[in-house]
């Protein structure tokens, strides 16, 4: 598992499309992603950041072009994904992340004690009996990425994850994705916040109307877009 | 998750072993009678006589009698007991039943409202009839096949009224069991033929009473079958033919005449001797 | 407005006295709908929901199906039942005409559909909420249904009530299949209808109020248990 881990990288998508109901949504995606950044998508509504996130986790299968992970049309399990609504399971905490190990082939005897670590890196340890359905969104959310986080993937990515979280969850929730990016794995992020991808981003893909127009390293993104679309999005003129 | 299918296995094991009849009890047999003789209450009677005497459990499916002879053709019964001579020997001609044992009669009834519209009350029951159809008062029919249909079917034609001419909103068939039929009967406040048993064990009479009775026409003979074993292997011959000689014994025959409803006699035993 | 009263009055007196026989046909009928519950819902609610998660052809009749024999007339199915167990049937070796199994056999082809068309309707919902989060924890079709019935288990609880309350209060299919034999096949329904027959009109609207009754019950502690659940579990 772990020398196929290795080998994942680059992330590379060629002449990636995908249309569905005769709808073109994203189109001629070229894109090479390595191992070390932590990226950030960034692009109007509609822009097709989502799909073409679905479409690197394997959610969605590309209808034209192809995706390699490490030069080969493989899909690696060391994987995880992280969405913009937390979707728990009518149990506790812990089971939760149990579950996750489980189908992720852990055995019965590690998973208690790994999903008991992972809550406590999110500092959720003290909840992690109670039902994962009643706790506050902040916590749903950290509980997600203690799931994601459990499972030890190569890369992780997130789809807004703080988009319906309040400020003070919203920072709590992105420590903890630098914690996570820290730890080695990749991050590919998709947000809508300026000030966050400012904070988080190593480099940034910039999408519009279903193409990726430039993928730039933050600091150059912020200070010059190569893109006119990402230069008027920063100009707050794009919707 | 395995508490769970714990929980579930021990609930089903629990259901099942609780259902009578899941586990094997031979010791019965099963008898497709009428309804005339389960809503009398004379089974409630005798059978408890006879499952004390022998242990075997006389288990007791009321239909109407065409109905009952279907059941045990298709093998579902080991013994009939119904009221309807003409489709018994029918029966035992196809070769589904063995023997046909008279064992009692009762006597039907022609039931109407106490005020007597038709004027239909007397000794006759072909001329009751004839006043009823004359004056085309509301009359009840069980239209169900079953042996008081029959009967009623009889006396109509016996009494000369051709009932396809004279059919009409009076004639009501309800296809339904004797009581429903009286229930139906009692809310419209119509005539209607009954077996004396049922109507004397019937409690929403309403308006209604007893109009005609006594004519010799009108006696209602049961008879009791073996299903022949060798249409239905499975027909428990030996229980079935124990309970049929009981019903024609001294024995028997002095139960079924200790049937009463308010004093009343309700089943005349006339099984002949052996 | 005599009978009603009557009825109530003798309603009252026969469950404050634990009227031995009456206990009998209560039992059994509770008996034998809980059997059917049960073998119904080992069968509608996985069979629910694979429809809902599962993309094969011939999933779209199947719903239809399922959505049509929710209301199966219980006579039709007493009469499917009866000629599959008669002697002369296919089953009819096994003898389990006029048994209380028949009229288990029976109850359960008559909740089966209703159990599996409201499960997939529940589950359908639920897999819309859940399945990109599934299908990225690597769950297989298999899996994912499972998951989802037993996340949407307070929900399923009502469905399987509402099976329940249509078994126990059906008459056609137990009456045909049962026979409705003293003591081995008569249940609250078939004993209802036998006294109404008899005219004993007062008896046989107790006995109705004794099975709404314990309908009622039976209902008002599943929707305490699943408000219970629903606070704790959310």
């Amino acid at each position: 598992m772990a020398d196929h881990a290795n080998g994942m990288f680059p992330l590379a998508l060629r002449e990636v499309g995908f249309s569905a109901a005769g709808l073109s949504i994203v189109r001629k995606l070229h894109l090479t992603l390595d191992a070390e950044r932590r990226t950030v998508m960034l692009g109007p509504n509609g822009a097709g950041k989502s799909v073409t996130l679905r479409l690197m986790h394997g959610l969605l299968k590309a209808t034209a072009g192809e995706i390699t992970w490490g030069g080969q049309r493989i899909h690696p399990a060391a994987q995880a994904m992280v969405f913009q609504r937390p979707v728990l399971l009518r149990r506790s905490a812990r089971a939760n992340i149990e579950y996750a190990l489980d189908l992720a082939g852990v055995a019965q005897a590690e998973r208690t004690a790994r999903a008991a670590a992972a809550l406590d890196r999110v500092g959720l340890g003290h909840v992690a009996q109670r039902p994962a359905r009643v706790l506050s969104g902040g916590e749903q959310q950290r509980v997600a990425l203690a799931r994601a986080w459990a499972l030890a993937p190569r890369i992780l990515f997130l789809d807004e994850p703080t988009t319906s979280l309040d400020p003070a969850a919203s920072r709590e929730v992105e420590r903890i994705i630098a914690e996570i990016a820290a730890g080695g794995t990749k991050i590919v992020m998709i947000t809508h916040h300026l000030g966050q991808a400012r904070r988080l981003a190593d480099d940034i893909v910039f999408m519009h109307d279903g193409c990726i127009t430039e993928h730039t390293p933050a600091d150059q993104f912020f200070r010059q877009p190569q893109s006119p679309e990402g230069d008027a999005f920063l100009k707050g003129e794009l919707p | 998750m395995n508490r769970i299918r714990r929980n579930l296995f021990g609930l089903a094991a629990a259901l099942l072993v609780g259902l009578p009849g899941a586990h094997a009890e031979d010791r019965f047999i099963t008898v497709a009678s009428t309804t005339s003789t389960e809503q009398s209450g004379l089974f409630t009677h005798l059978l408890p006589i006879y499952v004390q005497k022998t242990g075997v459990q006389i288990r007791v499916v009321a239909l109407g009698t065409g109905q009952a002879l279907d059941t045990a053709r298709r093998g579902d019964a080991d013994v009939v007991f119904v009221h309807d001579k003409n489709a018994e020997e029918k029966f035992i001609g196809e070769g589904y039943g063995v023997e046909r044992k008279e064992v009692m009669y009762n006597d039907f009834v022609l039931i109407g409202p106490k005020d007597d519209p038709a004027k239909a009350a007397g000794k006759d029951i072909l001329d009751g009839l004839r006043k009823v159809e004359l004056a085309k008062a509301p009359f009840v029919s069980r239209g169900d096949k079953s042996g008081t249909h029959a009967a009623e079917l009889r006396y109509w034609k016996a009494a000369a009224v051709d009932l396809e001419r004279a059919k009409g909103p009076w004639y009501k068939e309800t296809g339904s069991g004797m009581g429903p039929a009286l229930n139906t009967a009692s809310s419209m406040n119509a005539y209607i033929l009954a077996d004396r048993g049922t109507w004397l064990n019937f409690k929403n009479r309403g308006d209604l009473k007893v109009l005609v009775e006594g004519d010799t026409r009108l006696f209602n003979q049961y008879g009791v079958i073996l299903v022949n074993p060798a249409k239905h292997p499975h027909v428990k011959k030996e229980l079935g033919q124990q309970f049929i000689d009981w019903l024609v014994s001294d024995e028997g025959q002095k139960a079924i005449a200790e049937y009463k409803i308010g004093g009343e006699q309700l089943f005349f035993p006339n099984a002949k001797k052996p | 407005m005599s009978t009603l009263s009557e009825g109530f009055s003798t309603a009252f007196g026969l469950m404050a006295g634990f009227d031995a026989r009456l206990l009998g046909i209560v039992g059994l009928s509770l008996r034998v709908s809980l059997t059917a519950v049960f073998f119904g819902s080992l069968i509608g609610l996985p069979l629910g929901a694979s429809v809902a998660v599962g993309r094969f052809a011939g999933r779209a009749p199947v719903t239809v199906l399922l959505n049509a024999f929710i209301g199966l007339p219980a006579v039709v199915v007493g009469l499917l039942v009866y000629l599959l167990l008669s002697r002369a049937g296919p089953l009819g070796e096994f003898g389990l005409l006029f048994t209380p199994a028949a009229m288990v056999v029976a109850q359960t082809v008559l909740i089966t559909p209703l159990i599996a068309a409201f499960t997939r309707q529940i589950v359908a919902d639920a897999w819309r909420e859940y399945r990109e989060q599934l299908k990225s924890l690597g769950a297989s079709a298999g899996r994912a249904a499972f998951t989802l019935l037993v996340d949407t288990r307070f929900s399923l609880v009502t469905v399987v009530l509402a099976a329940f309350g249509r078994a126990i209060a059906e008459v056609g299919a137990v009456m045909i299949v049962g026979g409705n034999i003293d003591g081995v096949t008569r249940v609250m329904t078939t004993t209802i209808a036998l006294e109404t027959s008899k005219g004993d009109l007062p008896l046989a609207l107790a006995l109705g109020i004794i099975l709404v009754g314990i309908v009622i019950i039976v209902n008002a502690a599943a929707h305490a248990t699943r408000q219970l659940a629903q606070r704790r579990y959310g």
